[in-house]
């Protein structure tokens, strides 16, 4: 019987079939799904790893010792996997290796909106676009056959749409396959100039078989419809050019997406007196078809921001705008915010209330740049908030008594730590507070080398951010709990003040962590309206007609309003 | 013909939950069927959809403006950021609940009033309810979810024992019970 399966969960699937036996990834929407799904399978070793260079690297290692492996992460989490990604192109494989990486057109949960293609191309490492559950499936364990035919890595792109779709999937039972032997090859596996510059050569005689297969390939299909227009896309935007123009078109719909083929575009062209080309985000099979000499229309009509659809579609192809009403008035926007009872709201709070400037990281807590708290002045990347302190104190000493930097216990693990070690190093005056809430918040609560427990569930070991910190050489390190408004205000302004390098560890669970013990809610009685506690952001406190009021239903009694009330209004339930 | 159905609420609210008892009830019938979710940062809090597309052969997961059959709101507020999603003779279903966003807390902007009373206006086949308090009532506010699976239920074809199925199948044993009587009383109140 068919099975509703999430795309990532078909990805997973797909590992499981195949007969994969390591998996490693660090957490990031919209990939997350892929490696929890994975672990579920006993038949299957999966982890979180602290990040994704050292994802990429365990199954670059568990490969050569014979097996069949496996790494996921978000576009951005590509970045950080470059490093090894771009060597393994030339080690190739013993057991097959693929990675999967997810995409976000839209910035649904994201920072930038890389396209993430051109990695593939840059590293010269096959990549395949599935474009529902079903495809996710079989392309997954089609890629393991293309991995150990070839000789490479490859890569399977995603994107929010797909990842996290539903649709029909058939399963099948698992291969049984034993580890590849070991064998010593140090020409293949160690990559000094000598031997590398032997693995380029074969990489772009690679590339041109790979080509040669993406010439017959099923995965590359041709639909022909009768009309004069054909349209060539792959993944999402396949099922929006479907739907927005069904059989009146034929269709290119590419699987693979590097190598992408010659010959196989040039017949499908010519046989067409209008061709578009329809993908999300950078023009890349556009460019393509133009270095071939084919003229197609693509990005002058789609652009390059966002997600397609397939309004967008008929619009542009056939000048269709949708029949539809209209609410009539301003309708005022919902932005995500920090959910009642979060810790890290007390940090924010005592930040904002003293103008602190606030190197930021990326987690739940980059909420903490929204209204009212307003308190978080930079985010760039994973890890950056601790190392972008030092640059800020190092330009600016004077600043370093007002500034710090808030990363979160999972985005410390991943790549935290090392800025914080040139901060001793290099010796600013800075103070990095982490925010441990003992969980990756944001991705749906993925256990980190600080948790004490695996992926799988066991208890294991915990890295002590305080004695790490100390071993680091952070001579001052104290812990807070945020929901102590004075102790964290107090922290904030002793260590600031402190005429060296410190870090707070303001220490509080996730208020949704399920294992976390909730008090009652919380009741204001005789509000004089004076506002002090909805400048704490909580989505639990409402201004009713000037007097402030507390939603029973989702507050946590945490107190931090408790404690900003100047007339004392707020308490438990009389 | 695909028909579609968009669930549109506050991330936290069990949107998701929702569009995937549709899903299992709609797998039943053997019919091509999509479900897409939003998973991450807007979960926090803010403005969430998801979409359910069912037929012979359903491409897109994803429904745009002008196509939805039915728009299940779990909040007032959302039904009017989504109700231009709306088919031209689609059917609306809408919690009563409203939840103030953050603009609307710090006072930079005003919640709208009056805001079913405004849809039916514009000639909308709308139908209230006060999912939160039929909720309560089955023992838990976070049930409002499964109560508007009951208004929902009541305006379909499918039996009644293919949702308490694709209930069952969906949450944790010890929350059966309460989810069924949510579900049952979400379906007389339509």
């Amino acid at each position: 019987m068919k099975k509703l399966m999430l795309g990532n969960e078909a990805v997973a699937r797909g590992l499981y079939e195949a007969g994969v036996t390591v998996v490693s990834s660090y957490p990031g929407t919209p990939s997350t799904e892929i490696t929890e799904f994975s672990a579920n399978y006993d038949d299957i070793y999966a982890e979180w790893a602290p990040n994704e260079k050292v994802a990429a690297e365990v199954a670059f290692g568990a490969s050569v010792a014979g097996a069949r492996s496996f790494f996921a992460m978000k576009h951005v989490g590509l970045n950080v996997a470059a490093d090894p990604l771009y060597t393994m192109s030339y080690t190739g494989v013993n057991g097959g290796i693929v990675m999967a990486v997810a995409d976000d057109p839209g910035m649904h949960s994201s920072q930038n909106e890389q396209d993430s293609r051109h990695h593939a191309i840059a590293a010269k490492i096959p990549m395949l676009e599935p474009s529902d559950s079903a495809e996710c499936l079989s392309f997954t364990k089609l890629a393991y056959d293309i991995s150990e035919t070839f000789d490479t890595p490859v890569i399977i792109r995603l994107s929010t749409r797909v990842s996290h779709s539903q649709s029909l999937c058939e399963t099948t039972d698992r291969v049984n396959i034993t580890n590849k032997p070991y064998v010593k090859n140090v020409a293949k596996y160690v990559m000094m100039p000598a031997m590398a510059k032997g693995r380029h050569v074969f990489v772009e005689e690679r590339t041109n078989r790979l080509r040669e297969y993406a010439e017959t390939s099923p995965l590359n299909c041709t639909i022909i419809n009768s009309g004069k227009v054909g349209v060539i896309t792959s993944g999402a935007a396949y099922n929006y050019a479907a739907e927005a123009l069904g059989d009146t078109v034929s269709y290119l719909k590419l699987g693979i997406v590097n190598p992408l083929p010659v010959k196989l575009i040039l017949d499908f062209a010519a046989k067409f007196e209008t061709v578009y080309v329809i993908e999300e985000l950078d023009g890349i099979i556009e460019e393509h078809c133009k270095c071939l000499g084919v003229k197609v229309i693509g990005k002058e009509l789609f652009g390059f921001i966002g997600e397609l659809s397939q309004e967008i579609i008929a619009e542009k192809i056939l000048g269709k705008t949708p029949e539809n009403v209209n609410f009539t008035e301003d309708i005022p926007v919902r932005p995500p915010v920090m959910c009642a009872g979060c810790p890290h709201r007390g940090v924010f709070y005592c930040l904002s209330v003293n103008k602190v400037r606030v190197s930021g990281d990326i987690g739940c807590y980059t909420l903490g740049a929204s209204a009212p708290l307003s308190s978080v002045d930079t985010t760039l990347c994973m890890g950056a908030s601790v190392s972008g302190l030092h640059g800020m104190n190092k330009a600016d000493p004077e600043g370093a008594a007002k500034t710090v930097a808030v990363i979160g216990d999972s985005t410390f693990m991943h790549s935290g730590i090392t800025g914080l070690v040139n901060i001793t190093y290099n010796q600013s005056n800075s103070t990095v507070i982490v925010l441990d809430n003992s969980i990756t918040g944001m991705t749906g609560h993925q256990q980190n080398p600080s948790t004490g427990i695996n992926l799988k569930g066991d208890v294991t070991a915990a890295v002590n951010i305080e004695s790490l910190c100390k071993a680091i050489g952070i001579k001052r390190v104290r812990v807070v709990d945020p929901y102590n408004l004075v102790e964290t205000d107090l922290a904030i302004y002793e260590e600031l003040a402190a005429p060296e390098a410190s870090v707070i560890i303001a220490r509080r669970p996730c208020a949704l962590l399920k294992h976390v013990k909730h008090k009652p809610a919380l009741v204001i009685n005789d509000c004089k309206g004076c506002k002090m506690c909805l400048k704490l952001g909580c989505p639990a406190i409402s201004n009713k007609g000037g007097k402030a009021v507390i939603d029973a239903v989702q507050c946590v009694g945490c107190g931090i309003c408790t404690a900003v009330c100047r007339f004392g209004c707020i308490g438990g339930v009389n | 013909m695909v028909k579609s159905i968009m669930i549109v609420g506050v991330g936290g609210q069990g949107t998701l939950l929702a569009s995937r008892l549709i899903g299992n009830v709609l797998i039943n019938k053997g019919v091509d069927v999509k479900v897409s979710e939003v998973h991450g940062m807007s979960q926090r809090g803010g403005s969430v959809v998801t979409y359910v597309r069912y037929g012979e052969k359903v491409f897109s997961p994803v429904i745009n403006r002008g196509e939805a059959d039915i728009i299940i709101a779990f909040e007032q507020l959302e039904a009017a950021r989504y109700l231009s999603y709306l088919k031209k003779g689609g059917k609306m279903i809408v919690s009563t609940q409203t939840i103030d966003p953050m603009p609307v807390i710090t006072g930079n902007a005003a919640y709208p009033d009056e805001i079913i009373k405004k849809i039916k206006a514009q000639g909308v086949d709308i139908t209230a309810v006060d999912a939160l308090e039929l909720a309560l009532k089955a023992g838990s506010a976070k049930a409002s979810n499964v109560v508007l699976m009951g208004v929902l239920a009541a305006m379909s074809d499918e039996p009644d024992s293919a949702w308490i199925k694709a209930i069952e199948e969906s949450v944790p044993s010890k929350f059966i019970e309460l989810n069924k009587k949510a579900f049952f009383l979400g379906k007389e109140a339509k």
